[in-house]
C-alpha cells in the first residue's frame, strides 16, 4: 500500500464517494464499513456506469415470472413449469488461474439458479481468448475448458453449447462467461426478499475462509505486520462435490417449503447477499460473525463480511423450522449454521459475539452509490490492429480452407467433447448438431431451446448495429430448432466506460440491444455487466454476450445441421445481404475497419417465423443459419456434418448488390441455408440454390467459382484439436 | 423387475438410471446411500457420477458404504448388479469385479458416442461414453482367465477405444455373470431423442445372464 493514499481509494472508491458515504452514515465508516461499501458500491455491484443505460431494456413480456433483479430470469413454459436462466462472468479470476476462474464461475451461475429454486439443467460457456497461436491464449483455453468441464461434469449438469472466439484483443483479457439453465415447478421458485421480522439467516454449505478476498486485501495487509503471509487473500477454489450437495439440499429445502427465501454467495460474498436480501425485503439484518463457520481461526470481521468463498447460501428460516432445515443439511452433509437474525428499521448491524462491529442503513449500503452519466464519444478510426494472414491473391478455394481452420470458425470438438452434454436425459441436439442446443421437458410436454452470442469484432465495427446482429444471431438459432424466443439474458463484456470510447461502445450496443429485443417482442429478463476489461494494450472488443431461450412443441420434429440426402434440393431464405465489413475474411486479409451495415431487423424477424413453421412440420431435412465466413462457410459446414457434398450456385445473390467474394464469404444478418424436398423448398418460397449429393463442395459465384473435396473440407474445419493444446 | 439405484452424494446420473429402469422394468426407486434396505428390489443399478467427490480415487470412498454392503449381500444371492461408469469403478473397488479403471490415456475427459461390441454376439451398439478415468486394466493372466470364462461383456469397436483400455475392454461381468460394470453409458441410451435405445439391450443382457 501507497503510503499516505487514503484506504478508500486503494478500495476503489472515489473521494466524493468516500464523502458521500461520511455523509450518509453521519461519521467515517470504520475499517468493516468501509469494506463492505467499496464492495456494494463497486461497479461489479451497483452497476454503476451502466444501470441508467440498463433502464432502456424492455423487461416486460407475458411469459417472464422473474424479471432482473432476482439471482435469475425465468420464464413460463407451461403446465406449471417454468425455465430459469442467467450469464455471468468471471473474466479477470480467469486471467489469472483459468482452471479455477472458470471452475468457479460454472459454481456461481448454478447458484445463482437454484437460488430461485430452479434444478440446474444446462450449462453453456462463451470463451473469448487471443489468437490461437499465442501460447498465453491455448493456456487459458485449455484451462477454462478444463474447469468449465471440471466443474459441470462433477455435478452432473450438462454443458450443451456456447461458442470460441480467438481475437487479438482479448490476448491480456480473457471473457469466460457462463450460462446455466434450470427447471423449476413455478410453484416451487423462491425469491431473494429477506422478510419476517425475528426470522432466522442461516448460512449453508462450505465453511468460510479467506479466499477472494479481493480489493478489500488493502484492509488486510494494514493490519498485518510485515511478513505475515497468512492472510494473503487467495483465488476462489471451486469444489464441485460440496456445491452437488447443496444444491440437492437447497431443493429439498424448497419443496419442503422449509424456506422464505434464498440467495446466492457470489462476489463481495455475505456483504452483498445479505445487503441484497434485505434491501429486497425492505428490512434489517443482524449477522453475528463469530457464528459463521470459518475455516481459518482469528479471521477478522471484515474478512468473513466480504470472503468469497464458494459453495455458500443464505437463507431465511422461521425459527420453528430451522431444525428442521439443519437435518436436511444434515443428511446431504453439508453445512448449516443460524448467523443472524431479520429486524425491523432497515438497518444492516455487523456484530461479534453480540458486541456491534458494523452498523449502516441498507438504504444507503446497497441502493446509496450515485450513479454515473457515461461521457460518450465516437472514435474517429478503428482502434484496434489489423493483422493480415491471407493474401489478396487468394484463390477462392484457399479463401475457404482459410476461412474453415480459423480457429473462430472450425469445430469446436475439441472442447465439447471435454464436457458431459448429456446428463439429466434432456439433450435432444448435442453441440453442432444443430444451430442451437434443445433440451426436452417431458414434464411440461415440450423442450426449450438455447443459443449463446456476441460476435465482439463485428460490434467494435458498429456496437449499435453489431448488437443487433448478435441477437438477431441467437434468434435465427433458434428458428433453426423450430423455436419461438421467450427470453433474453446477456453479459457485456466491455472496457473502461470512464474512457469516451468505451462509453460509446457501451452506450450504443445497449441501444441496439434494445431496439433488437423491442423490435422481436422478446423480454430482457436478467444481465450481468463486466466493465474495465482492459489494459494497458487497449480495451477488449465491446462484447456483448447475449443469450436467447426459446420454446418449441415437439422436439421429435427438429431437424439438424447436416445435409442428409442425395439429390435433396438445397435453398437460401430470408434477407441476407452479404457484407465484408468485420467478417472473417476482411479479418485476415487484415482490412478491418469501422462501419457495418444497418441490420433490418423486422425481415429478418420474418424469416425466423417462415423457418421456425416450416421446422416445426418436419418436412425440412436440414436448417443452418448464414454466420461467420458467410454463405460458403454454411454450406461447407452442412456437407461435412452431413459427410455429402453439394453442387451449388450463389450468382443470384448479385442481384442484392454482392459481387461475388461477397456472396461467397460475406456475413449479415438473415440467411437460412436448407435443404429438403424440392417442392417443400419451392412451397416456402425459398430461392433454390443447388442439390446435395456427390463428393465436392462446389459453389458457383461467377469468377470466383470454387470446389474442393469434402475431405479437404473436413480436414480444414475439424483442424483445432492439434493446434489447441497448450503449451508443455 | 423391480429395480433399486443407489444414489451416493456426488452421484449424477442416478435420475437417468432410474428413468431407464422405469423404461425396461416394473419400476424403480433410490436406495440412499447409507440405507441397507432393498426390500422389494430384484436388481440393482450403481450409477455414475463422482460418489462423495470421488476423492482419493474414483470409487474408493463409496465401497465401504452400507448401501455397497448390501449390494454385495444381494449380489451373492444372484441378483443383477449393473455398474455404470463410476459404478463400475465402485463396484471394482469392491471386489465385485475384476480390474480396475484408470486415467484416460488422452488424460482427459471425453464425452461422446462409441460403439460397443456384445461379446456374446458380436452384434454392435451405439452408446454414449463420458469419463476420466475409463482405461480398463487388469494384468495379463487375470484378462487371460477373464476371457477365458466369457467374463468380457462388451468391447469399444475398432477406432472407438479413446480411453486406452486394454485389449478395447468395454465392460466386464464377475464369474458368475450377474454383475456387470461397463464405463459408456446404457441408462442414456433409451430413448430415440436423445440418441439411441441400445442401452436397454444391455439391460436385457444382464437380466438374461442373471436369470
Amino acid at each position: 500500500m501507497t503510503v499516505g493514499t487514503p484506504k478508500h481509494r486503494e478500495l476503489g472508491l472515489t473521494d466524493s464517494e468516500y464523502e458521500l458515504i461520511v455523509e450518509k452514515l453521519g461519521r467515517e465508516p470504520n475499517d468493516v464499513e468501509l469494506a463492505m461499501f467499496s464492495l456494494l458500491w463497486s461497479e461489479h455491484c451497483a452497476y454503476k456506469h451502466s444501470r441508467k443505460l440498463l433502464r432502456r431494456l424492455p423487461t416486460e413480456g407475458g411469459r417472464v415470472v422473474m424479471g432482473p433483479g432476482e439471482n435469475a430470469g425465468a420464464v413460463d413454459v407451461g403446465k406449471g413449469y417454468a425455465v430459469a436462466f442467467k450469464v455471468e462472468s468471471h473474466n479477470h479470476p480467469s486471467a489469472v488461474e483459468p482452471f479455477e476462474g472458470a471452475a468457479t464461475g460454472v459454481g456461481g451461475i448454478l447458484r445463482d439458479v437454484f437460488a430461485i429454486g430452479a434444478r440446474p439443467i444446462a450449462i453453456l460457456d462463451s470463451l473469448r481468448f487471443g489468437e490461437l497461436d499465442s501460447p498465453r491464449s491455448r493456456h487459458l483455453l485449455d484451462g477454462a475448458v478444463r474447469g468449465i468441464g471440471h466443474y459441470g461434469n462433477s455435478i452432473g449438469v450438462a454443458t450443451v453449447g456456447g461458442e470460441i472466439y480467438f481475437e487479438e484483443p482479448y490476448e491480456h483479457n480473457c471473457l469466460v462467461n457462463a450460462m446455466c439453465i434450470g427447471f423449476a415447478k413455478t410453484a416451487d421458485m423462491v425469491r431473494a426478499a429477506a422478510a419476517g421480522v425475528g426470522n432466522s439467516i442461516v448460512l449453508m454449505g462450505a465453511s468460510t475462509g479467506r479466499d477472494g478476498i479481493g480489493g478489500a486485501s488493502v484492509l488486510a495487509s494494514a493490519e498485518l505486520g510485515e511478513g505475515d503471509e497468512a492472510k494473503r487473500p487467495t483465488v476462489q477454489i471451486g469444489d464441485p462435490f460440496e456445491e452437488s450437495k447443496l444444491v440437492e439440499c437447497c431443493l429439498e429445502l424448497l419443496e419442503k417449503d422449509l424456506l422464505v427465501s434464498l440467495q446466492d454467495l457470489g462476489a463481495a460474498g455475505l456483504t452483498s447477499s445479505a445487503g441484497e436480501m434485505a434491501s429486497a425485503g425492505g428490512v434489517g439484518i443482524d449477522i453475528d460473525v463469530a457464528e459463521v463457520p470459518l475455516r481459518e481461526a482469528d479471521m477478522e470481521p471484515f474478512e468473513i463480511m466480504v470472503s468469497e468463498s464458494q459453495e455458500r447460501m443464505l437463507a431465511v428460516v422461521e425459527p420453528a423450522r430451522v431444525d428442521e432445515v439443519r437435518a436436511t443439511a444434515e443428511k446431504w452433509q453439508t453445512g448449516s449454521a443460524v448467523i443472524g437474525t431479520v429486524t425491523d428499521g432497515g438497518t444492516i448491524r455487523i456484530l461479534r459475539e453480540g458486541e456491534v462491529v458494523g452498523e449502516m442503513p441498507v438504504k444507503a449500503l446497497v441502493d446509496g452509490c450515485p450513479l454515473y452519466d457515461l461521457e460518450p464519444a465516437e472514435p474517429e478510426d478503428w482502434i484496434y490492429g489489423n493483422r493480415q494472414t491471407l493474401s489478396e491473391s487468394a484463390t477462392p478455394e484457399e479463401e475457404l480452407l482459410a476461412l474453415l481452420s480459423a480457429p473462430s470458425i472450425a469445430s469446436k470438438r475439441w472442447a465439447f467433447e471435454q464436457y458431459d452434454s448429456i446428463v439429466g436425459s434432456r439433450t435432444v441436439r448435442r453441440p453442432e448438431q444443430a444451430d442451437a442446443a434443445v433440451l426436452q421437458l417431458p414434464e411440461a410436454g415440450n423442450a426449450i431451446a438455447v443459443s449463446i452470442d456476441g460476435n465482439g469484432r463485428k460490434v467494435a465495427c458498429d456496437p449499435y448495429a453489431g448488437t443487433i446482429e448478435a441477437v438477431l444471431e441467437c434468434a435465427q438459432n433458434l428458428a433453426c430448432v423450430g423455436a419461438e424466443p421467450l427470453g433474453l439474458t446477456n453479459c457485456l463484456n466491455f472496457g473502461n466506460p470512464e474512457k469516451p470510447t468505451g462509453a460509446w461502445q457501451l452506450d450504443r450496443a445497449v441501444s441496439g440491444l434494445a431496439d433488437a429485443c423491442n423490435a422481436l417482442g422478446v423480454p430482457v429478463v436478467g444481465g450481468n455487466v463486466s466493465l474495465y476489461n482492459e489494459g494497458p494494450e487497449g480495451p477488449i472488443y465491446p462484447t456483448p454476450v447475449v443469450a436467447m431461450v426459446g420454446e418449441l412443441p415437439d422436439p421429435a420434429q427438429v431437424s439438424g445441421n447436416a445435409f442428409v440426402k442425395e439429390g435433396d434440393a438445397i435453398g437460401l431464405i430470408g434477407p441476407l445481404e452479404p457484407n465484408l465489413a468485420g467478417s472473417e475474411l476482411a479479418k485476415q486479409r487484415g482490412e478491418l475497419k469501422m462501419g457495418l451495415p444497418q441490420p433490418d431487423i423486422e425481415n429478418v424477424a420474418a424469416a425466423c417465423e417462415i423457418v421456425r413453421n416450416a421446422v416445426r412440420t418436419g418436412k425440412l431435412n436440414s436448417v443452418h443459419d448464414v454466420s461467420d465466413g458467410g454463405l460458403a462457410v454454411a454450406i461447407a459446414e452442412c456437407a461435412i456434418a452431413g459427410k455429402i457434398g453439394c453442387e451449388t450456385n450463389i450468382e443470384h445473390l448479385r442481384e442484392r448488390g454482392a459481387q461475388p467474394t461477397e456472396a461467397l464469404f460475406g456475413e449479415g444478418p438473415g440467411g437460412f441455408l436448407v435443404s429438403g424436398d424440392r417442392t417443400t423448398l419451392e412451397d416456402l418460397g425459398t430461392v433454390l440454390i443447388g442439390t446435395v449429393g456427390g463428393e465436392n463442395v462446389s459453389i458457383g459465384a461467377g469468377d470466383r467459382s470454387l470446389s474442393i473435396t469434402l475431405a479437404e473440407a473436413e480436414h480444414a474445419w475439424r483442424s483445432l484439436g492439434g493446434r489447441a493444446e497448450p503449451p508443455a | 423387475m423391480m429395480w433399486g439405484v443407489l444414489q451416493f452424494p456426488g452421484s449424477c446420473d442416478e435420475r437417468d438410471a432410474l428413468h431407464a429402469c422405469e423404461v425396461n422394468g416394473d419400476g424403480a426407486r433410490l436406495v440412499w446411500h447409507e440405507s441397507r434396505d432393498l426390500d422389494g428390489i430384484d436388481g440393482i443399478v450403481v450409477p455414475g457420477g463422482f460418489s462423495y467427490g470421488d476423492y482419493l480415487r474414483a470409487g474408493a470412498i463409496a465401497r465401504f458404504s452400507p448401501a455397497m454392503e448390501a449390494v454385495a449381500e444381494a449380489a451373492a444371492g444372484g441378483a443383477p448388479v449393473l455398474g455404470i461408469c463410476n459404478g463400475f469403478q465402485v463396484l471394482c473397488e469392491a471386489g465385485l469385479l475384476p480390474g480396475a479403471l484408470l486415467r484416460n490415456v488422452e488424460l482427459r475427459f471425453r464425452c461422446h458416442q462409441v460403439e460397443l461390441i456384445d461379446v456374446r454376439d458380436g452384434t454392435r451398439l451405439s452408446i454414449p461414453a463420458k469419463h476420466g478415468e475409463g482405461r480398463y486394466y487388469a494384468p495379463e493372466e487375470m484378462l487371460d482367465e477373464l476371457e477365458a470364462n466369457g467374463q468380457v461383456a462388451y468391447r469399444y469397436a475398432d477406432g472407438h477405444n479413446s480411453n486406452g483400455s486394454v485389449r478395447d475392454i468395454a465392460g466386464v461381468t464377475n464369474e458368475r455373470g450377474n454383475v456387470l460394470g461397463l464405463m459408456p453409458h446404457p441408462e442414456h441410451a433409451v430413448d430415440p431423442l436423445t440418441g439411441s435405445t441400445d442401452g436397454l439391450r444391455v439391460f436385457d443382457r444382464l437380466v438374461q445372464v442373471a436369470a
